[in-house]
This record gives structure tokens, sequence and C-alpha cells, in this order.
């Protein structure tokens, strides 16, 4: 090998190498570009008024996001209520009855598939079931659009991490006579109860940043309304409302509305990915 | 075993009762699910489906509700190109994340950068949006745009695509933000089937005195070939369906987009902008036949980077 041959391909190492380091930190780049205007564009506007008050007429200064943030709270918890029993059902039968059935490796791997589906297809469909034969939009309809949303990724955490626990566990449950439920619920539901919880947060963390399925199922309100079978207004809604329109007040608290979503949304992340990185090693 | 034993045949029906209950939660979710969406939209969209027929549609450039004529070419082709385009930004960089994440990164590092990168895709897509319309939109109208211009735009062939006006909505500015928003799907999808090579494939390179750029050319991105492929296809999944940063940043205008920096629409900008303004019945019914068109092709297309991860992992998965 010709010495010439060897400084090319060294080289070739070291201008690939960089740009592996550029990707990253482009990457960390965009990350820290967009967390840095939330945090300087939106912490400043926040204050008391905006968790207390209602909102003013379009163009007034004042007046806060109360309607929204309720909204969003029962939206939220509504989705959670629904979704969280049937996504763990469905991953307790994909861990532990569809194990080696071929069916359910099938459904698997389509609800694999739902986790991707793009959301605003299922604010269509809620619209269709839901909110067209009743005449008008609903909270508990956006409340159905989340739950949808969230039951796929509930399912895969709970499967996933139901099959953490060792085969040795259930060997012995049964060892002592314990009947097929009886390990299901009580051993193998109960060693993973931690990573059960990370998925139903991880559900929580992706729908509550959800606004296409919103836009039309629960809609928008200006007022607060405590009545899921009227439009509900919600946060993400709000700010695509707030940020499209034309006034400064409206962007300004659409900046502050922001700002609480994404770092409520990250810290849940954080602490999902957190316990699941507990649970692996 | 004693049959007539009362505690053994409670037994017996709580087993069959729970694995009904748990059966069914899961033919819900996994079947029952996706075919109800897939038999609604059809049903909703029965409408236009009949009025302009599937080959009418799909070739119709018009879309006017005030003459109800109504055809899906212009966002269907405008959400393939920001596909596309955010594709082609974001299947390098993700390439690139991956490797450091699994080769360069210190071992002590590597949670922390994997979990900032992880990070880009639980930031809501609508603050992508907002983000991109008051701080991407003004910075490359005013600033990145004309600059372009001024640099590309008299240069052969490639000159056409920085022609117009930039206004930082348009083409441009929306697969940039797109292409930030599915970059950690790749990347995270190309890191963990890097790390389902063996390491002992990647010390004989190592032996014969490969350099690591080649070790990760010749070694692992061969034998992970149908993971990154799996990813890419994944990417382009996530791509489709996005909406929210779509619908800040692409103008909703209703033409097929000549260069960068003309404003268009998407399938996503089509339905959250119109849904529900559509007054009358074919109007409601055609963008139900938009939603049909996406969810087909997201399913297709999320199945088939299903299909490449389930190779890979047969293959390698210890």
């Amino acid at each position: 090998m010709s010495k010439n041959n060897k400084i090319k391909r060294q080289i070739e190492n070291y201008v690939f190498l960089t740009l592996s380091f550029l990707s990253a930190g482009f990457g960390l780049f965009f990350l820290f570009w967009i967390l840095g205007d939330l945090l300087i564009n939106g912490f400043k506007y926040i204050n008391l008024d905006l968790f207390t008050h209602d909102p003013v007429p379009p163009g007034m200064e004042g007046g806060g996001l109360k309607h929204a943030f309720i909204g969003h709270i029962i939206i939220t918890f509504l989705g959670t209520v629904i979704g969280t029993p049937i996504g763990i059902l469905a991953g307790i039968y994909f861990a532990e009855y569809g194990r080696n059935s071929k069916l359910a490796s099938i459904l698997r791997n389509i609800v694999d598939i739902m986790v991707s589906n793009p959301s605003i297809v299922i604010g269509a469909v809620v619209y269709a079931i839901l909110v067209k034969p009743v005449g008008h939009f609903m909270g508990i309809a956006g409340g159905v659009a989340l739950a949808l949303l969230m039951i796929p990724v509930i399912v895969i955490t709970t499967d996933e991490m139901m099959k953490l626990v060792p085969k040795e566990t259930r060997e012995a449950a049964y060892a002592l006579g314990a009947q097929p439920w009886q390990v299901s619920f009580q051993i193998v539901l109960k060693a993973a109860k931690v990573g059960v919880l990370t998925g139903v947060i991880l559900g929580v963390a992706r729908i509550s940043g959800e606004t296409a399925p919103l836009l039309f199922t629960a809609f928008n309100n200006s007022f607060t309304t405590l009545d899921v079978t009227k439009p509900m207004a919600s946060l993400t809604v709000t700010v695509f409302q707030y940020a499209m329109g034309p006034y400064d007040e409206w962007h300004r608290q659409a900046w502050a509305a922001s700002f609480i979503l994404t770092f409520g949304v990250l810290i849940a992340s954080i602490t999902a990915r957190y316990l699941i990185q507990k649970k692996r090693t | 075993m004693d049959k007539a034993n009362p505690y053994l045949k409670r037994a017996k029906i709580l087993e069959y009762v729970l694995k009904v209950v748990l059966g069914t939660a899961a033919i819900f979710i996994g079947l029952i699910l996706p075919l109800t969406i897939f038999f609604v939209l059809y049903k909703e969209s029965s409408l236009a489906i009949e009025h302009f027929g599937v080959l009418n549609f799909l070739t119709s450039t018009d879309w006017d509700p005030v003459a109800e004529k109504f055809g899906g070419l212009v966002p269907l082709v405008g959400t393939l190109i920001a596909t596309f385009l955010a594709t082609l930004i974001a299947a390098p960089i993700s390439m690139g994340i991956a490797i450091f994440l699994v080769e360069l990164s210190p071992n002590r590092l590597k949670s922390i950068f994997s979990t900032a990168i992880e990070l880009l895709a639980a930031i809501p897509s609508i603050i992508y949006g907002m983000w991109g319309l008051f701080v991407i939109a003004p910075l490359f109208g005013e600033k990145v745009e004309p600059w372009l211009q001024q640099k590309l735009g008299g240069v052969p062939l490639i000159g056409k695509l920085f022609e117009g006006s930039p206004t930082g909505i348009d083409v441009l500015t929306t697969s940039l933000v797109l292409s930030i928003m599915i970059i950690p799907f790749m990347s995270s999808v190309v890191k963990d089937a890097f790390n389902m090579v063996p390491p002992i494939m990647k010390e004989s390179a190592y032996s014969l005195g490969a350099t690591k750029w080649e070790v990760i050319k010749q070694v692992m991105i061969p034998i992970t070939a149908s993971g990154i492929a799996g990813g890419l296809i994944l990417s382009v999944g996530r791509a489709l369906g996005e909406t929210m940063a779509v619908t800040f940043l692409a103008g909703n205008v209703n033409q097929i987009p000549k260069s960068l920096f003309d404003p268009f629409t998407t399938i996503t900008v089509a339905l959250a902008n119109q849904f529900t303004e559509a007054d009358t019945d074919i109007y409601l019914s055609s963008l139900y036949f938009l939603a049909l068109i996406l969810f087909f092709m997201s399913f297709i297309i999320l199945y088939l980077s299903k299909f490449m991860l389930l190779q890979i992992e047969k293959k390698w998965k210890v």
C-alpha cells in the first residue's frame, strides 16, 4: 500500500467523522434555538392573569388564557381516562397471551403503525362519528380523539416493559401453583408497573401537544366551560388561533402558552425516558 | 385434576373472561380502529368519489368551492414535494447523528446526547409551526432567501428554483422545519440498528487496519441497510402526515410550486384550514377524500418501514 493512499484514507476518515460531528451539532443547534426562543419570548409574559382571567375582546391589552388552560386539562384528562385502560389491557394481551400467536404479532405490528398515523385523520374520523351526528363541536369528542392517539403509545410501552420481566419470575409463580391470570396481573404487571406508568406518561406527553385532532372535535371557545358537551378551548388550538391572528397581545400570550406547554411536555418526556433507562439497566 | 372442584372451575371462568376482555382491547386497537378509520373516511368521501371519480380527482388541479369543482392533484403534489425535500435534508443529517451517537460520542455523554436529539421529537408540532412563523419565516424572507436568490438565481437550471419574491412562507422554510421534526425519528432507528451490529464484526475490520469511517461504510452500513431503509421510510411517513408546522409555513395557496420560494398547500394544510369552513356536502366530502388518500399513503409507507425493520430485527436482535 502506497503512502499516498494511506493519507487519502485518513483524510476521508476525518472528513466524514467531522461531518458526523456537524450533524449532531445541527440537531442540538435547532433544539437550543427553539427552546431559547421560547424561553426569551415566552417566559416574560407569564403572569397570574394568564391563568386566572378569560380573554378580553380581540385587540385589547390584558386578559388571560384561563379558558384554554382549563379546557386543555379537561380534554387531556378525558383522553387519558378513556385511553389508559384500553391501552394497558391491550398491552397485557400482546405481552402475555399473544406471545406465540401469529395473529397477535400481526395486530401488534399494526398498532406500531398506528403510533405514526397522521393525527389529523383521527380528528376527521371522530368528527364524522361524534360531531356530525350531534350537530356541534364537543369537548368530549376531543377527548375521544386524543384517547385514540394515545392508546397505541401505551400499548407498545406496556408490551415492551412487560416483556422485560424475566422468564424465571413467571416460572417461579407458576411453580407455586399460580393461575395464568394471577401471573399476568399479580406478578408480571406488578413487576412492570413503573414501565407501564412510563407508557402512560409518554402517552399524556404525546396528546397534550396535539392540535390537529382538536380542530375538528373540541374546536374552540372564548369562554371557560366545564361542560364537555360544548365546544371547548385548548392551549394548542388557542396558540394556533392567536399566532395566526394579527394582534401583538395575542402573539405574546401565544408565546407564553407555548413556553408552558413545551416545557411541560419536555419534563414529562425526560421523566419517562429516565424511568425506561433505569428499567433497562 | 378434579373437574368438580368449584374453585378451579371459577378460576377457569375468570381466566376465560380475562382473556376475552384483553383480547377485545387488542383487537379493537389493532384491527377495528384502523378498519373503522378506513370505512368512515371512505363513506364520507363517497360523494366526491362518485361525483369526480378517483382518477379524475387525482389528476385535476381544480379547487373551487364556489363552482363546487374539486381535485386533489395540487395538495397531493405539495405533500410529496415537502416530504421529499424534508427527507432529502433529514436523511444525511440523521445518518451523521446516528454515527455520532454510536461511534463518536464519549460513553458517559451518550445518553444525554441521545435524549437531547429525541427531545426534538417531543416538542409539539404547533410549537415548530409558531416558531417557524415568527422566527424562521422573517429570517429567511428578509435575509437568507434574497441572498440565495442573488447567489444562485443566475445559475442555469437550478436558478429557476430560486425565482419569485421571497416571503419566508414557502416550500423552502416548510421543508426545513419539517426536516428538523423528522430527524429524531430516523436517527433513533438508525442508532438502534447500529447498536445491533455484533462488536466482533467491527473488531475484525479494525484488526485488518480499517479506519473508523471504513468500518462504518463497509461493515456497519451494509449490515444495517434494511434498518436504515426502515428509518428513512418511517421519517417519510411522519413527514406526510405532519400538519400544524406545515400549516403555519406553507401559505395555503392552491398552486403547484415552481420555485422554492412559492407558497403552496398540502393535504394536511387543506384539511386544517378548510375542514371547518366547508359549507357544502361535496366540499367536505372532497376534503375527506384527501384525508383518505393521506391515510392510505401513510399506512402503506409505515407498513413498508415496519417490514424493513422486522427484517433486521429477525437477523440481529439478541
